[in-house]
């Protein structure tokens, strides 16, 4: 049986048919072809899906479409303005904080909101935060670089 | 020249992808009419397959059909092939059961496919699959390493007596009489039992492929999570779906990680390309992390005993190893290769032990396959002989340093024959383990040590000195050894009518950044701005047939062979150049683009030189074909050997048994760089990986072939809090066999990490008495290895 599910994506009003059981990152990728957010493990472990859902990351896994109705979501493919990436985008791009790619849309969307919780980040600190994402090619020394050279950034432009 | 060349720390070109979601991965690929296969798999280690009724499931909502084993035989569908064959001391061929791509009469691991149910949607393929009825008789297992081939147990293979693949003695049986005999000379001996523990791959994306079948054309195409798509395409087209080459695609797009995991053919893509072949429609499947946590091919999973002999002054004489490997429950690809000439060929190590000689026992178990995993072969090796060093290093009481010194391969000694075949062709390794001390602070320990001890914890330091050999590989050695493929690499560098380049390449990019480092090889050599190069890779239908990328291969054979397709672009230009510039070939000379005769002003750009290819109007067309098109193969004629010397300071709790890494020092020698930002990339990622294999992970079975780390809550991967920051250095000491004097980078920091962690906790713990402590080095076996040793 299935049901319309709206919401706003990426500024985007949105809706589309879905079974009571689609996920909110079946319904991106399947419905919305929205295909930047992955599927990496299916068990809320790896952090591939994080998205923005009302300002807060959140693994799109981990939730019903059904549950993000009326919500305001942001993808990967929200955050760039053109040609013009997100401080925490263009950091990830300027410290090698990315191989294969397939983690890097979680972990930015996660690195965003963890600098956007923090008034001051530490290496500790950006280490524990980011313990929900997992990355098998970088051993995160990059990306925990890239995170604490996008703070300042983001700080300053807010 | 423009920017970018070789040495320049280049930003990724395929960056702005894969950071605003534009990367391409398998998954995303959507095909219209597209139907989804949901694999159902054996939930027994070993069990006899019974009655298969499919009855049920076929008639389930939304399903096409349902496909068993006996199927695949009645369609002619072949198993999945081994690429590498070992002969036994004996003389005998290994033991090579059928891998069946659906399991036929009997499952052998947990996981194995045994129907696959093909529907409309995702939901129905799985919800019939639950209907589907298997009389499985539960057989008892062999599923432990060291005792798969004693007598009275469980066989799994008619035609493995014992469970025993093969029993291979390296490097010729005189050479265990050498080693007896440094034996018998010893002033001291070091002897360790030892567990190179089995763990899971975990690229970060779930193997995926989706099959296409054109009836039209009768061309397949296949696009999936593939490190090697023209190999995928000879195994799967040749040897299992009858499906000839030229009505063949396999597209390897984005692949999110590999690891040596994506290299082998799996019985999932036959069986998509088998299902849309039948059914005339695109079928598409998607592994779930639980399906790859037991189908991803496995790495290592060793158990070894490892004794070095010495003598009075505490030089190497003699190194025996005996070792049992598992292959899991059928042999993938390239898994005989690993634990024998992967893996033998490296017990030399950096040093000058005169008389070596191993014995391996591969054993087929109730596991799943084991193949190639970052590093393969040599991180076992490396992992035994950094370790017995250390021993080694405490039976004589010289100092660990000092010991590897003392045994060192001297720099002026190159090229150096090793006792187990390999010939290295170049090194310096004192000097990296030089900086590595220096860096590391190796003097300052004690202080810190003592620091640590007043705060109530334990302190330790450890090294490792790892070599490898990458680049695979010399193709007639390697035939000779086994191998049933070619291991050259290919590369086209076509110029564009306007000036820009593609560069065609049969390798794959899955993270290692080609498409900057092999656009870095072009602007440097034809003096193309970086922007102007798009390399392609990962379609067997556009790249020249290659042999794909693992084994830290891709850019010393692949970017030689695009070195050597540039050589004949700028000799073609030359000839274009000689004629546009009326002057002759031999006085033109070629530079960062530019096109000179040899002691004039006249010049011509190669833009110039490749539009007038494409547009000969003014053309020696009597003496010349147009285009600027050039293909070229690389076969090395040896493999290189990469070497670095890491130092590890570990922190224990002795409350808790947690160790933390404190400190990772990490001085790797990979030859010539072309992007030190990458370069140094791969390092982190490789040492993270190796300490994983350290401190965390660990596949266990239980002894029915049950596993019980079957999710990423149950087996432990590295996480940005449980890995260090690391320091890196490095020396360049360039490889003289390749033009682009390039080693491999990708898998030595995996291949050197485990040694110096353990070496490291095991000089923690070693004033209470504890002189070894088997890797995964979880809090639990710390904890245990101290209270056993307050206890004696």
């Amino acid at each position: 049986m299935t049901s319309t599910v709206s919401m706003t994506v990426n500024g985007k009003q949105v809706s589309a048919e879905c079974e009571g059981r689609t996920l909110l990152v079946q319904y991106l990728r399947e419905k919305l072809a929205l295909t930047g957010t992955h599927v990496g493990c299916d068990t809320s472990q790896c952090g591939a899906c994080v998205v923005h859902v009302d300002g807060i990351s959140v693994k799109s896994c981990t939730l019903l479409a059904h549950q993000a109705e009326g919500a305001d979501v942001v993808t990967i493919e929200g955050l760039a303005d053109g040609d013009t990436l997100h401080p925490m985008q263009e950091a990830f791009r300027e410290n090698h904080a990315l191989q294969c790619g397939f983690c890097t849309p979680g972990m930015v969307m996660s690195a965003i909101d963890m600098v956007n919780r923090h008034d001051t980040l530490d290496e500790k600190t950006v280490r524990h935060q980011l313990e929900g994402n997992l990355c098998r090619c970088t051993g995160y020394h990059n990306i925990v670089k890239a995170i604490l050279a996008a703070h300042p950034v983001m700080k300053g432009a807010a | 020249m423009p920017e970018g060349g070789i040495g320049a720390s280049v930003k990724r070109k395929e960056d702005f992808r894969f950071l605003t979601g534009r990367g391409n991965y398998t998954d995303d690929e959507v095909r219209a009419g597209q139907l989804y296969a949901h694999m159902l798999r054996s939930p027994h280690g070993h069990a006899a397959l019974g009655s298969i009724d499919i009855s049920k499931a076929a008639a389930a909502p939304g399903v096409v059909c349902v496909l068993t084993g006996a199927d695949a035989d009645a369609d002619g569908i072949g198993g999945l092939p081994c690429g590498w064959g070992i002969t036994s001391k004996d003389g005998s061929p290994m033991a090579e059961p059928k891998w069946p791509i659906i399991a036929q009469g009997k499952a052998r691991y947990v996981g194995e496919v045994v129907a696959a149910v093909i529907a409309e949607t995702a939901e129905q393929a799985a919800d019939a699959a639950e209907l589907v009825e298997i009389g499985y008789q539960a057989l008892d297992a062999a599923a432990v390493t060291e005792t798969a081939h004693l007598d009275g147990t469980p066989q799994i293979h008619d035609e493995a007596p014992n469970n025993l693949c093969f029993d291979w003695d390296f490097p010729a049986p005189e050479a265990a009489d050498a080693v007896d005999a440094a034996f018998r000379a010893a002033a001291h001996t070091a002897r360790l039992q030892l567990v190179n523990q089995r763990i899971i791959p975990h690229s970060m994306e779930p193997r995926a492929a989706v099959a296409e079948y054109d009836k039209g054309d009768e061309k397949l195409t296949l696009y999936c999570t593939a490190q090697a798509a023209h190999a995928m395409r000879l195994l799967l087209g040749a040897f299992v779906l009858n499906q000839p080459e030229h009505k063949f695609r396999v597209v390897a797009p984005d692949v999110g990680g590999g690891f040596g995991s994506k290299v082998a053919p799996y019985a999932e893509y036959a069986i998509i390309c088998w299902a849309s072949r039948r059914l005339e429609r695109p079928v598409r499947w998607l592994g779930e992390r639980a399906e790859c946590f037991v189908t991803d091919a496995h790495g290592r999973d060793h158990v070894t005993e490892v004794e070095l002999a010495l003598d009075g002054d505490g030089r190497f004489t003699g190194l025996r190893v005996n070792t049992v490997a598992n292959m899991g429950a059928y042999l993938s690809a390239f898994a005989p290769l690993i634990p024998t000439y992967l893996y033998a060929t490296l017990f030399a190590g950096q040093y000058t032990t005169p008389a070596i000689c191993c014995n391996v026992k591969a054993v087929f178990t109730n596991t799943s396959p084991v193949d190639a995993l970052r590093g393969a072969g040599r991180p076992e090796a490396t992992y035994l002989l950094e370790r017995v060093i250390d021993e080694a290093a405490q039976a004589t009481g010289i100092d660990p340093v000092e010991i590897r010194r003392r045994n060192f391969i001297a720099a002026d000694a190159f090229p150096y024959q090793t006792p187990v075949a390999l010939l290295y062709d170049s090194g310096a390794y004192e000097r990296a383990l030089d900086i590595a001390l220096e860096r590391a602070d190796w003097s300052g320990f004690g202080a810190r040590k003592s620091a640590s001890e007043a705060d109530g914890k334990m302190r330790g330091i450890g090294i490792a000195a790892p070599i490898e050999a990458t680049g695979a590989a010399p193709s007639a050695i390697a035939g000779q050894l086994g191998a049933r493929a070619g291991l050259y690499e290919s590369a086209q560098v076509r110029f564009n009518a306007t000036g820009t380049v593609t560069v065609f390449a049969g390798t794959h990019n899955h993270g290692q950044g080609h498409e900057t480092t092999f656009a870095q090889l072009v602007t440097d050599k034809l003096g193309v701005p970086l922007e102007n190069v798009e390399v392609v890779e990962g379609d067997t239908d556009r790249a020249v047939m290659g042999m794909g990328t693992y084994g830290s291969r891709s850019l010393s054979v692949g970017g030689s062979a695009i070195d050597r397709a540039m050589d004949k672009i700028i000799d073609k230009g030359k000839k274009i150049a000689s004629h546009l510039l009326e002057a002759s070939v031999d006085d033109i000379e070629f530079d960062s683009g530019t096109f000179t005769v040899s002691g004039t002003d006249r010049t011509i750009g190669i833009g110039e030189v490749a539009f007038a290819a494409y547009v000969p109007h003014n053309y020696p067309l009597e003496e010349l074909e147009p285009g600027l098109d050039e293909q070229a193969f690389f076969d090395p004629v040896n493999f290189n050997f990469p070497f670095a010397s890491y130092v590890c300071e570990v922190e224990i709790d002795p409350e808790t048994g947690t160790v933390s890494v404190e400190r990772f020092t990490a001085v790797d020698d990979v030859g010539n760089i072309v992007n030190p930002m990458i370069v140094e990339g791969q390092v982190h990622g490789g040492l993270a990986h190796g300490i994983g294999q350290a401190l965390m992970e660990g596949a266990v079975f239980d002894e029915t072939g049950q596993p019980l780390t079957g999710s990423l809550m149950d087996y432990t991967l590295p996480r940005a809090d449980t890995v260090p920051s690391f320091d890196l250095d490095h020396t360049v000491t360039p490889c003289p066999m390749n033009p682009l004097g390039a080693k491999g980078v990708g898998e030595i920091g995996a291949i050197g990490a485990p040694p110096a962690a353990v070496n490291a906790i095991v000089d923690a713990l070693r004033p209470l008495g504890v002189n070894h402590v088997d890797m995964p080095v979880t809090s639990q076996s710390v904890w245990q290895a101290i209270q056993s040793a307050k206890a004696s």
